[in-house]
């Protein structure tokens, strides 16, 4: 079974992508569970979304505890709360950011995870170009997708099309795509 | 289907059963030996009760505008308890009673049934006293009514919890002893500054009918209630019904006193479509309040002694507010 | 058909399946999403003659239920927690009156301290009522269950509510089978009421009932639930055969034969404790589940027999009642009362107000059952330092100050220094 932990702020589409990414499984035939950590509606505020991928049916209930891959929508978690808690030692960690990961200060865990585990991907700015708002979910799951490798981007794009009909869908699917190159990109060196 | 009761006529000419020289078209349906007799002999409320006569005739009123396809749902009260003393009924309609607060909600319910299985003719009835309506029954009144749900709800208003020992209600007119605004104290009975009168607030909802009307005036009620029945949406009609029990009157005295509560101005009739007031009842003859009051038992404490309280003049100020808020008196000429 | 899809969603769609004719309710957490889908369908046409009512509050939601079923039409409300003590008197007017009606109740902690995640107190709170109800352990099964639902109260004349655990199943996302209208329409007849608000055939209903008949009017009830014991596990095996998976049945049993140690819980929790007991079974534990779907009317005779050879029970219970212990629990001492050589039982009170319950506790509980049994109820997790802290500081100070303030101002202290201590 693959655990992934997504942490964000209300009104970034933590919850979404974490649906998205249960209906990629769902799509190559898997079984995968997701749901929100949960709360009053409140923009703003931290969000944890998990999602369970399996090839039979999951039955466990509890928050993701040790997750194998984290998503981290919103760089300022990492002061707010412990983002990485259980991360697995061979665990994989997807941040939003357009700066380095020493300048936000991973360092630290980039160490301790194995090389090419760690990926800063300017998600934001992705969607900004593409989508025209601010809405990181959808480029990172294509990076996730990448990075990753326990879906494929084929599945990541009919997710986003399903969640998100029409030209939204299909800018959302470019910035996917745009985040799988360059993580793709950057692995590949 | 049960048969209804034939019935016979003892009382010839008189207005409560319709003059027999009047064009039978303007006879009341208590008239006719067709009505339903909805509410058949055989309950068991007080003699002189005023609940029983209003929804007596309100109920065959309801039952002839609709061809007799009519639902009536009742909140727990006087109505519920003596038209229904275990182990009979003296219902001849299809009647339901559920709980004391919700006859509004569950008549809503009702007419949902009847327009998803096509039975869109059958009509629904809510009726309750002034506490299951005022008081505890308010949520899902102004809820039906903010819904413009298609039922007619009629309070029956005896401004009290009869039925529980005669205990005080937002329907409860100020100074008017009840066990729980006793004639004790330094304000005897209930105090003034509190009460809600309904009608005005069913106006505020804009609904399609509303209206008072009052045992005084049978004549009245009926063709009220035929009009409501006419209407679809939600409507409602307050009913004064004097309790002689509750009121500490004489039980011959039930139409009486429903006259001057309306000829002093106390209880306003009037009627008012989607928000606005659209006809008013005259007085006829103006009548200090205090000739009403010495009727009553429960307002004995203002006149101990030969003296006359001076809330009584507070009573009279209610009862000219609403002579000049709904001009019950023709202009001087 | 497989669809990824919310749990609330699923269930919207399959109770839009049994074509419910009149639905209200009104909304709370966690079970908006499920009356906002049905209404849905109901705008879009997709469910046709259905009334959808907005109502202002859960008393007349069920008020409405109340009003429609009578006058025989197929109902449908939901709601949790704070609504369903808001409806309470409601709830018991409908089982006293014989209306089938099928409420969803998105289990939820009751308040004060209000509290808007899962647990069992709402269920629990009426239990009495004369309701049916039945815990779903998966969202396909939450989703499967209204059909029986439906079904169960309409031939009993019993109300009937499906007990969902709030956010854990009712806001996850995950892989059900929404069934055709055919197969759901060959399971569930068109409604046929056993009473029925009419014109041309009149009664009266609600009559007052007096010393000399309420006994036996209340028998009745309890016969009916007797009876209904036995229809919930008919229902099962007919629902297995039309669309070819279990759902409802009173209980189900997992790794039971034989084992030691037996556990008893409802709803969302037994997924996890599968896994547990997997887990601890490749260690060589004796230990199995019974999964209790139908908590009222209560199986007991199925749970004796289902318990009898463990020598060890421990009972799970999502609720508690504060001058007694686990609900749960005392309902299954009844049941284990009567073995002649009767396991020992063994009350855990878990995830009150949507505590996580993690497989690693769950493990230390089970194996600790054996090792060191306990007296009364255990809280599994309670956080004893601040529990403690809290009652000797209240013991200091008359005006100590509300108790869930006091207990949140320990427990955010404590996260803040658990928070420097990481950082240094």
């Amino acid at each position: 079974m693959f655990e992934a932990r997504i942490h964000g702020r209300g009104g970034q589409g933590v919850v979404t992508a974490a649906e998205m990414l249960s209906v990629a499984a769902f799509l190559e035939g898997k079984y995968a569970q997701a749901f929100p950590s949960f709360g009053s509606e409140r923009t703003g505020a931290p969000v944890v979304a998990f999602c369970r991928i399996a090839n039979k049916e999951i039955r466990l209930r509890e928050p993701i505890q040790t997750p194998d891959a984290l998503i981290v929508q919103d760089p300022t978690l990492f002061r707010a709360l412990d983002v990485t808690e259980g991360l697995k030692a061979n665990g994989y960690l997807i941040v939003n950011t357009a700066r380095t990961l020493s300048e936000i200060h991973l360092d630290a865990i980039v160490a301790r995870l194995p090389a090419g585990h760690v990926r800063a991907v300017p998600a934001t700015e992705l969607a900004m170009k593409f989508v025209g708002r601010p809405a990181p979910n959808t480029a990172l799951l294509g990076a996730f997708a990448a990075e990753v490798g326990v879906v494929s981007l084929d599945s990541v794009l009919e997710a986003i099309r399903r969640a998100f009909p029409g030209k939204v869908g299909e800018a959302n699917v470019e910035a996917a795509k745009a985040a799988h190159a360059l993580v793709a990109a950057r692995a590949a060196a | 289907m049960n048969e209804v009761q034939k019935l016979k006529f003892y009382q010839k000419g008189t207005l409560t059963v319709g003059n027999r020289l009047i064009d039978e078209r303007e006879r009341n349906v208590q008239a006719s030996r067709d009505r339903s007799n909805s509410l058949t002999s055989g309950h068991r409320a007080c003699q002189g009760c005023g609940e029983a006569l209003g929804a007596r005739y309100a109920i065959d009123a309801a039952m002839r505008a609709t061809s007799r396809n009519l639902i009536a749902v009742n909140a727990t009260g006087c109505l519920e308890v003596f038209t229904t003393p275990y182990p009979e009924t003296s219902w001849q309609i299809p009647w339901m009673h559920s709980l004391f607060g919700n006859a509004a909600a569950v008549a809503t319910g009702v007419a949902a049934a009847m327009r998803v299985t096509g039975r869109s003719e059958t009509r629904v009835v809510a009726q309750g006293g002034d506490g299951g309506t005022t008081d505890i029954g308010f949520g899902c009144l102004s809820g039906m009514f903010e819904r413009n749900d298609d039922v007619l709800y009629i309070c029956y208003d005896n401004e009290g919890y009869m039925n529980t020992g005669v205990q005080r209600s937002s329907a409860t007119p100020p100074t008017a002893r009840t066990a729980t605004t006793p004639a004790l104290g330094r304000e005897p009975g209930n105090v003034f500054g509190t009460g809600k009168f309904t009608p005005k607030i069913a106006v505020a909802h804009d609904i399609p009918y509303v209206a008072t009307a009052s045992v005084a005036d049978l004549h009245d009620l009926e063709a009220k209630v035929l009009k409501a029945m006419g209407f679809r949406g939600a409507r409602y009609i307050q009913i004064n019904v004097p309790c002689p029990l509750g009121w500490g009157a004489a039980s011959e005295h039930t139409i009486k006193l429903a006259r001057l509560a309306i000829e002093t101005g106390l209880f306003p009739i009037f009627e008012a479509e989607n928000g606005y007031v659209t006809s008013v009842r005259k007085i006829r003859r103006p009548t200090p309040v205090a000739e009403y009051l010495k009727l009553q038992r429960r307002f004995a404490h203002l006149f101990r002694d030969g003296k006359e309280d001076p809330r009584v003049g507070r009573l009279q100020a209610v009862a000219d507010r609403h002579i000049k808020d709904y001009g019950l008196l023709e202009a001087a000429a | 058909m497989f669809e990824q899809i919310e749990g609330s969603k699923a269930m919207a769609r399959t109770i839009a399946l049994c074509r419910p004719q009149v639905v209200c309710a009104y909304p709370i957490t966690p079970q908006t999403h499920i009356v906002e889908g049905v209404g849905e369908l109901v705008r879009l046409g997709a469910l046709d003659n259905c009334e959808f009512i907005n109502v202002e509050s859960e008393f007349a939601a069920l008020s409405v239920a109340i009003g429609a079923s009578a006058a025989g039409a197929r109902a449908y409300t939901a709601t949790a927690s704070q609504g369903l003590l808001f409806m309470a008197e409601a709830v018991y007017n409908a089982a006293g009156l014989g209306l089938p009606i099928v409420m969803t109740l998105g289990n939820r902690a009751i308040g004060a301290p209000i509290n808007i995640w899962n647990d069992h107190s709402d269920a629990m709170a009426l239990r009495e009522s004369g309701w049916i109800q039945l815990f779903a352990e998966s969202n396909q099964e939450a989703a499967d269950l209204h059909i029986v639902a439906f079904r169960l109260a309409e031939e009993l004349s019993v109300p009937t509510m499906v007990c969902v655990d709030g956010f854990i199943l009712t806001h996850a996302v995950e892989r059900i089978d929404i069934p055709d209208q055919a197969s759901v329409d060959a399971f569930l007849p068109p409604y046929e009421p056993m009473q029925s608000l009419d014109p041309a055939d009149p009664i009266s209903i609600g009559a007052m009932v007096g010393p000399d008949a309420f006994t036996e009017v209340r028998y009745l009830q309890y016969f009916k639930q007797h009876t209904a014991l036995g229809l919930i596990e008919t229902l099962a095996s007919e629902f297995e055969g039309r669309f070819g998976r279990r759902a409802g049945g009173l209980l189900r049993t997992y790794e039971a034969d034989g084992a030691e140690t037996l556990v008893v819980a409802m709803g969302s929790i037994n997924g996890t404790i599968k896994d547990v007991i997997d887990e601890m079974r490749a260690d060589g534990l004796s230990v199995g589940l019974i999964t209790l779907v139908a908590f009222r009317p209560f199986p007991i005779h199925a749970l004796r027999q289902a318990l009898s050879r463990a020598r060890n029970v421990i009972v799970i219970d999502k609720a508690v009642d504060v001058g007694m212990g686990g609900p749960l629990a005392s309902n299954v001492a009844i049941a284990l009362r009567e073995l002649p050589d009767p396991p020992a039982m063994h009350s855990a009170i878990v995830g009150l107000g949507g505590r996580p319950v993690p497989k690693a506790s769950l493990h230390r509980l089970f194996r600790q059952a054996a090792i060191q049994p306990w007296e009364g109820p255990h809280f599994l997790d309670l956080n004893e330092g601040v529990a403690a802290r809290e009652i000797h500081r209240r013991g200091k100070t008359r005006r100590a100050g509300p108790a869930a303030e006091g207990i949140l101002k320990q427990v955010e202290e404590e996260r803040v220094k658990k928070l420097e201590e990481t950082a240094r």
